[in-house]
């Protein structure tokens, strides 16, 4: 600031920077038990994760702590495992793109809807996640196997049983009820929050509505729209259980060949390799969403409001194991 | 033999629950933490690879001096006992305990690679396990295994000479057998008829066979099973397979399973067997323990059955084996002399619908376990059953085989 703040500090002045102190350290008591909590369950397993990415297997399956290289990070480059990270990338675009193609009308009709019925929809939309996910799972499972009421259904119809479960389809319907929410709701918020009067003087302007949407909506909700795809794909690119339910665990994804180095495999290093490898790519996706996020943000309104979407985008990991 | 007992028949390879709830989010953080932590771990299908023979890999010393001198019958303490869940009569253990006086701490687990976890991180300590066959070899090379003291155990002479020199404990110094298996095929009756009345690996690998099935197939989700099971319908040898490191023979199975993967309706090593009784597969590769409890369960006699394939199949043993690190080690002796006693033995696979390994207890089992051809196969089928190699560093190409069938 200006130069009277380098003169000597007043009396006034060393009270007010006191009173910052107390406030920081108010701030860091607060923060404490959460930040221990990441340090003691986030920092350390990650650390940990990273070391035995660089370790040994032994022929008996043992993780051995020395001989440190990189043979784990070099398998990655294996046939074998290109092609599962190349099936869970595919797997995870199209549950992206099926999920925005269903959740932005979905949401663009909450968001437009009277204020106190916007309220029950979003409950709505909630209520899956009162319930375990593989418990949702297994309910699909029931409802796509060939003695479940869709197949009953067709039969009544004339159409003869079928059965959806164990196949690429029984998957992705999978994966898409799994992670649809994630979409919709930062859909949501940035539909919600956005100037309607913008549309309406595009309207005005002779713009058709269907240019309106083009030219306005679509660009002004466009955070909401990349906070969903981040938040959809980075749990659906490890995803783990759906595949295994409803696919029959005929395709292999990222996330179950993980899991099998750690159990049935032991090859602890090549499984931390992976999960290294996982979670830096989340990361860099996770700040491309922010950076994309700062650019072009709120809907016309006054800044201040954000309640970003952005900002939630580094649980997906979790979601998938709640 | 009341219907309890026979639904409890069978449970210990429902391995695989575990892996579903361990979820672990999207990396298997939790997996890493867990086990680093020393927690659960889950859940992998028994069979992996396994032992047999020191082969070239054969690495880490083999550890653990004799056990402590223990009188038979002699106690030190209560015990702990780690075994697979549903694998014996609590009431063998109350009676253990009326017999010693000593108290029995008893926890299951559902996988060899569970119990390994927690044995290898001390996470809890142990007097008494049952490890499979491989993993007793595993357990044993890398030092956790403590040596037997035989002369505490002279019920161990119970055991028939088949499974007395097991090749995954080459001196017989760190096992006493428990209850076995096999690994084969349930199917319908009526696929069975349109296989002409035998068994046949060609029904789950050669096309012309297959399309006879009319409903689905699924294999067991475990690498060393499917791998195995190519093998034997290749014509091979797994335990020559293994030992002469011949890889182009386990990459011809792994092609072999490539090309399978499309005919499964899936890989499941949880539900298979509830899935036959009940209709959603006609033909699937299992454990035979599964198919005792499912088809006892569902009173499925006349409509399933549980074969071994006139290839040949898997056969498995689980052994009782005291970890390096027990407290209670005469106490550990003192459950395994008796549990091997002839009429223990006997009441054990009573409960269990396992074949015995215990010949003195033969009098003592009831028929309709001695006359399951699916429990106790005829020599001539036992003949073609192998057990699964410690496969060393050939587990991992074995492991790729299966992941890369799955495309």
């Amino acid at each position: 600031m200006g130069p009277a703040r380098r003169s000597p500090p007043t009396a006034g002045a060393a009270g007010e920077e006191a009173a910052a102190v107390a406030r920081r350290r108010q701030g860091m008591l607060l923060a404490s038990p959460g930040a221990l909590y990441l340090l003691i369950f986030f920092v350390v397993p990650l650390g940990l994760i990273t070391v035995y990415s660089f370790a040994t297997r032994t022929s008996t399956g043992r993780t051995a702590l020395s001989g440190w290289n990189v043979e784990s990070y070099r398998a990655i480059g294996d046939d074998i495992i290109v092609g599962i990270i190349g099936r869970s990338a595919w797997l995870a675009t199209l549950t992206t793109v099926l999920c925005v193609v269903v959740g932005y009308p979905f949401a663009y009709y909450i968001a437009t809807r009277p204020r106190h019925v916007r309220a029950v929809l979003l409950v709505l939309v909630m209520i899956p996640f009162w319930t375990n996910a593989l418990v949702r799972v297994f309910a699909i499972r029931f409802l796509l196997g060939s003695n479940g009421p869709a197949s009953a259904l067709s039969e009544s119809l004339g159409f003869g049983t079928f059965r959806i479960l164990f196949t690429p389809t029984a998957v992705t319907i999978g994966m898409v009820y799994s992670f649809l929410t994630f979409m919709v709701l930062p859909l949501y918020v940035a539909l919600e929050r956005m100037d309607w009067s913008l549309t309406e003087a595009a309207r005005d302007l002779y713009a058709s509505g269907a240019k309106a949407f083009w030219k306005v909506t679509l660009p002004l909700t466009r955070s909401g729209i990349v906070a969903g795809c981040v938040l959809v794909f980075v749990p659906s690119f490890g995803s783990y259980v759906v595949p295994d339910i409803l696919g029959g665990a005929k395709t292999l994804l990222i996330g179950s060949y993980i899991a099998r180095q750690f159990r049935d495999a032991r090859n602890w290093p090549l499984g931390a390799a992976l999960s290294v490898l996982l979670i830096v790519a989340m990361l860099v996706a996770v700040a491309l969403n922010q950076r994309s996020g700062s650019g072009a943000e709120d809907g016309g309104r006054p800044r201040g409001r954000r309640r970003g979407p952005g900002r939630g985008v580094a649980e997906p990991a979790t979601a998938e194991a709640s | 033999m009341n219907r309890t007992t026979r639904a409890n028949a069978g449970r210990r390879h429902g391995r695989g629950r575990a892996r579903l709830i361990t979820l672990g989010g999207i990396v298997g953080v939790a997996s890493l933490l867990a086990a680093a932590c020393g927690g659960e771990e889950a859940a992998a299908p028994a069979a992996a690879p396994v032992t047999t023979q020191a082969a070239p890999q054969a690495e880490e010393a083999e550890p653990a001096g004799p056990a402590a001198h223990c009188a038979p019958g002699e106690t030190d303490g209560d015990l702990t006992f780690y075994n697979w869940a549903d694998y014996i009569d609590e009431d063998l253990l109350a009676a253990f305990e009326a017999e010693t006086g000593v108290d029995v701490e008893y926890s299951t687990y559902e996988s060899n690679e569970e119990m390994l976890t927690k044995v290898e991180s001390e996470a809890a300590i142990y007097d008494l396990v049952v490890p499979s066959d491989y993993m007793v070899d595993t357990m044993r090379r890398e030092g956790l295994l403590l040596e037997l003291n035989f002369d505490a155990i002279p019920n161990a002479a119970n055991i028939g000479a088949e499974f007395a020199n097991p090749p995954f404990d080459p001196e017989h110094k760190y096992s006493v057998a428990y209850q076995w298996g096999t690994t084969g095929i349930g199917m319908s009756y009526e696929v069975l008829e349109l296989l002409g009345g035998e068994s046949t690996w060609a029904v789950i690998f050669d096309p012309a066979t297959a399309a006879l099935v009319p409903g689905g197939i699924s294999m067991l989700d475990d690498a060393p099973e499917t791998v195995a099971a190519a093998l034997k319908y290749l014509g091979y040898s797994i335990v020559d397979v293994i030992n002469n490191q011949n890889e182009d023979a386990i990459r011809e199975a792994g092609d072999l399973l490539r090309a399978t993967n499309d005919r499964l309706l899936k890989y499941d090593s949880v539900t298979y067997s509830d899935d036959l009784v009940n209709g959603e597969v006609d033909v699937a590769h299992g454990w035979s323990g599964g198919f005792a409890l499912s088809i006892f369960g569902a009173e499925a006699f006349d409509t399933h059955v549980y074969t071994i394939p006139s290839e040949g199949g898997v056969i498995w043993v689980d052994t009782m084996a005291i970890p390096h690190n027990a407290d209670n080690i005469c106490s550990a002796h003192a459950m395994i002399n008796f549990l091997t006693d002839a009429e223990n033995g006997a009441t054990l696979t009573n409960w269990t619908y396992y074949g015995s390994p215990n010949v003195a207890s033969t009098p003592f089992i009831v028929d309709e376990i001695l006359d399951d051809p699916g429990i106790n196969p005829p020599p001539e089928i036992a003949a073609r059953l192998e057990l699964l190699p410690f496969a060393g560093d050939l587990a991992l190409l074995i492991q790729d085989m299966h992941s890369q069938a799955k495309s």
